[in-house]
């Protein structure tokens, strides 16, 4: 248990405090651990989970991506596109696309950072731009409606009535979650590509003299964010049933918010899915909790930025507190 | 451990030159390396060291005309992969590990490379590491993370890594370089259960003692080219120093007697609990003091606590007569009081900027104009001096400090402290990953700079440098100054005995 604590100090000291938040909740109201309420924190909080991984592989490469929550609104507007185009499609050929779509803008953030040797946060900044700028040109800012029936209808993986009639019900959105969720840990934990995305974080240039292809590591880290986006993408859809060019814009960084607290370095080459997991939750449960207290919801910014702070100048203290000067840890 | 009988050699290389547009790096050396062998290969910076271990190693092409034998494949050339494939390992001096991943993912990395990626469980290759590490003949968890290590133990998981990898022949490029003498100790005999199992081991060291204690020869280059292959049976630092430099170098006393000359720093009892006490000495004007000992002795403590880093608990400092009490190294600053850390590279300077910028940051409000912003003309004066003082060969003032070689380094750091204008000057440890060259060359400034008035406190654990460049050698231990000695009248054998006992 030590060891978890020495390992992983940041996921273990959210984690304490999840607990606590979640133990403080169910006593305080009696509305926060029911099934409805339960359930529709995982609808809620879903697509920002899917997005939180994409982000994680790319933090733990050392780079940032500002750009993939925009370049999600880019996917769902010319999927609705392309849909239109071949007559309706189905959730098969809407994975395809979305995930292809993704990738595609994806690769141009890993091209313009490998090509130009400039660092992700520039390049990401200008995509985000760029997407954004191009996708309201081309809509004009305005919503689209006429969508696909498969896509807007609603899809229900759990369903249950209670004995007072309210409905609870997990839609397709959380399986797809854990589909993503499950893919990332298997990509960043059990294969030898997953090592060398650490190493390429930690050291790039120890990597690069061990014979790891750096043009690969930018090209997955980036594909992968940008496939994420694109599905989290499709999902938002199936939830919100429309494509709002501008919906989407802002989100990213609540989603890096997440990610950093739980854990993943600004830097590279640290970074759990369990930490990502528990980000996600933190900030989804902190909001929910708020809500429920009757809380005022400017609270909410206000609590997470403190937790954002505590939690990473906390985890430079203990390095401070066994006598080794570890660097404090800065943004790329 | 059985040794290889085989006496054929492990590396043979005959004739190898490479040239850079015009520049001769390496010119017709040839190398040898046998299997169980530790072989040192020593020169002066820009010899041609690193230029030969990148040829061998793949990342340089030779000239044409050159022979390469490796383990008996015959070519006139490497590539990397043909290198790593044949057991070649280098250990970089930067060690190329990955602080964030732990002791087992680290030594097992090189297995992780490729393009096409595969599962991979960490139980697969624990008991691979395990055996790796008890080969080695040390005990590190598998599962601490690499950062969490002292230096001397990452060197010893950078030696696993390349064993890891069925390594034949290693090359070691200064791994002591910022180790202490026990974790030294400890890795030197790495380095020798390493060849005592039929690894071949080429080592690359600027500490003389070292590569004549761990190795059987020594190949010396010079300029690119060889000077010759020496047993390192009776051979002495002093004989390998003249070797490498290919002059005869100054190593005679210069001590003179400044008794009569009036003191600059006095101090007298002065004590920090558990890091010194009692101290008492005297600097005249155009003294250098030397101060050595055992690293631990408290030697870099009383530096501090005389230019103000840290306080003392009692004792009483004078400076050109008056009391002083500095609280502050700006205070220090002030009073004419400059020091020169042992971690230069790291502290001293701001590697990315300028030799100019890193010259006058200590004094920018002397070099002020009308309203009070730098005067660019005055900044450039000051630097051009001190560039010209102390013979710093530098392409322009505006390159950043990073280009400059480490000799060349610790002169600006000196010519950033010299542009205060102290009264005392503190080094510490100025001549750590320098080579033997510019060590000479720094400490003609040092006698030039005493010879000015100017009173120095040298502080060194390689006793000879102290013997021949101080006019008086203080010796500390446990934090009590334990002996003086006159270096006209002190063998440098006397003084290291003195200090080992």
């Amino acid at each position: 248990m030590r060891d978890v604590f020495r390992t992983y100090p940041v996921e273990a000291r959210l984690s304490v405090v999840l607990l606590s938040v979640i133990a403080v909740l169910s006593v305080m109201t009696d509305t926060f651990l029911t099934l409805g309420n339960i359930t529709s924190l995982l609808n809620n909080n879903a697509v920002n989970l899917i997005w939180a991984v994409g982000l994680l592989v790319v933090l733990i490469t050392g780079g940032i991506d500002i750009s993939f929550a925009v370049a999600a609104s880019v996917v769902q507007y010319v999927a609705a596109q392309i849909f239109m185009a071949v007559g309706g499609g189905n959730w098969a050929i809407g994975f395809a696309i979305a995930a292809g779509l993704g990738i595609g803008l994806g690769l141009i953030n890993a091209l313009l950072i490998h090509g130009f040797r400039v660092i992700s946060i520039v390049i990401t900044i200008a995509t985000f731009n760029a997407f954004f700028g191009l996708l309201m040109f081309f809509t004009r800012g305005r919503n689209i409606y006429d969508l696909p029936d498969w896509w807007t209808n609603r899809v229900f993986i759990f369903e249950r009535q209670a004995a007072d009639g309210t409905w609870s019900e997990l839609n397709l959105s959380v399986a797809v979650m854990v589909a993503c969720v499950l893919a990332t840990w298997i990509l960043i934990r059990l294969t030898t590509l997953g090592r060398q995305l650490y190493a390429f974080g930690d050291n790039p240039e120890g990597a690069r003299r061990a014979g790891v292809n750096i043009w690969q590591m930018q090209v997955v880290a980036f594909g992968w964010c940008g496939m994420m986006a694109g599905i989290g993408g499709l999902m938002q859809v199936n939830i919100a049933q429309e494509v709002v060019p501008n919906a989407l814009y802002g989100r990213e960084l609540d989603v890096l918010a997440a990610v950093v607290l739980g854990g993943a370095r600004l830097g590279g080459g640290r970074g759990t899915i369990f930490g990502c997991i528990l980000g996600v939750m933190f900030v989804a449960i902190t909001q929910n909790g708020l809500n429920l207290l009757g809380i005022s919801p400017f609270a909410f910014q206000m609590i997470i930025g403190a937790a954002i702070l505590v939690a990473i100048s906390s985890s430079n203290l203990s390095f401070r507190l066994r006598g080794r000067a570890e660097p404090v840890e800065v943004a790329p | 451990m059985t040794t290889d009988p085989d006496p054929a050699p492990a590396l043979r290389l005959r004739n190898v030159s490479k040239t850079f547009g015009g520049v001769k790096a390496l010119q017709s050396v040839d190398f040898e390396v046998r299997a169980g062998e530790v072989h040192c290969l020593a020169g002066e910076n820009g010899c041609g060291k690193s230029t030969l271990i990148k040829i061998v190693t793949g990342v340089y092409t030779p000239d044409p005309g050159a022979e390469l034998e490796l383990f008996g494949e015959r070519n006139n050339t490497i590539s990397p992969n043909r290198a790593r494939a044949l057991g070649i390992a280098v250990i970089w001096q930067d060690l190329a590990l990955f602080p964030h991943m732990t002791v087992a993912e680290n030594i097992a990395f090189d297995e992780m490379v490729g393009v096409v990626p595969r599962l991979s469980f960490g139980r697969r290759y624990r008991e691979r590491v395990k055996t790796v590490l008890d080969r080695l003949k040390v005990s590190l968890k598998l599962d601490t993370r690499l950062g969490d290590l002292p230096i001397a133990q990452r060197q010893i998981v950078a030696i696993a890594r390349a064993l890891m990898g069925q390594a034949r022949l290693v090359f070691m490029d200064e791994p002591t370089a910022s180790l202490t003498q026990s974790e030294t100790d400890a890795l030197l005999e790495v380095v020798r259960t390493l060849a005592a199992q039929g690894i071949a081991v080429v080592f690359v060291s600027h500490r003389l003692a070292e590569v004549i204690d761990v190795s059987e020869r020594v190949t010396v280059l010079r300029d690119g080219q060889l000077v010759g292959v020496f047993a390192t049976e009776g051979m002495t630092q002093f004989r390998l120093g003249e070797l490498m430099t290919g002059a005869q170098l100054e190593n005679i006393v210069r001590a003179k007697d400044r008794s009569e000359a009036e003191p600059v720093l006095e101090v007298e009892g002065l004590t920090r609990h558990d890091e010194f006490e009692n101290v008492n000495l005297t600097i005249r004007r155009g003294e250098v003091m030397g101060l050595t000992g055992l690293i631990g002795a408290g030697r870099s403590e009383l530096a501090h606590a005389l230019i103000g880093m840290r306080a003392s608990d009692a004792g009483k400092v004078w400076l050109e007569g008056a009391p002083v009490r500095f609280n502050s190294i700006r205070d220090a600053i002030a009073r004419g009081v400059a020091y020169v850390s042992e971690d230069r590279l790291s502290l001293g300077l701001i590697q990315p900027q300028s030799i100019a910028d890193n010259t006058v940051i200590s004094i920018l409000n002397r070099i002020l104009g009308s309203l009070g912003l730098i005067s660019p003309v005055m900044q450039s004066n000051l630097v051009r001096h001190w560039i010209d003082e102390l013979a710093i060969k530098i392409g322009a003032p505006g390159d950043a400090v990073s280009t400059l070689s480490g000799g060349n380094q610790q002169r600006v750091v000196l010519a950033k402290w010299l542009a205060t204008e102290p009264r005392l000057l503190i080094l510490d440890s100025p001549t750590v990953g320098v080579d033997v060259g510019a060590r000479a060359g720094i400490f003609r400034i040092v006698r030039q700079l005493a010879d000015e008035g100017l009173a120095i406190l040298l502080i060194s654990d390689e006793v000879s440098e102290v013997l021949f460049n101080a006019d008086r050698v203080l010796h500390m231990a446990d934090g009590r100054i334990v002996g003086e000695y006159d270096p006209r009248a002190t063998e440098v054998s006397e003084l290291e005995a003195q200090i080992y006992a």
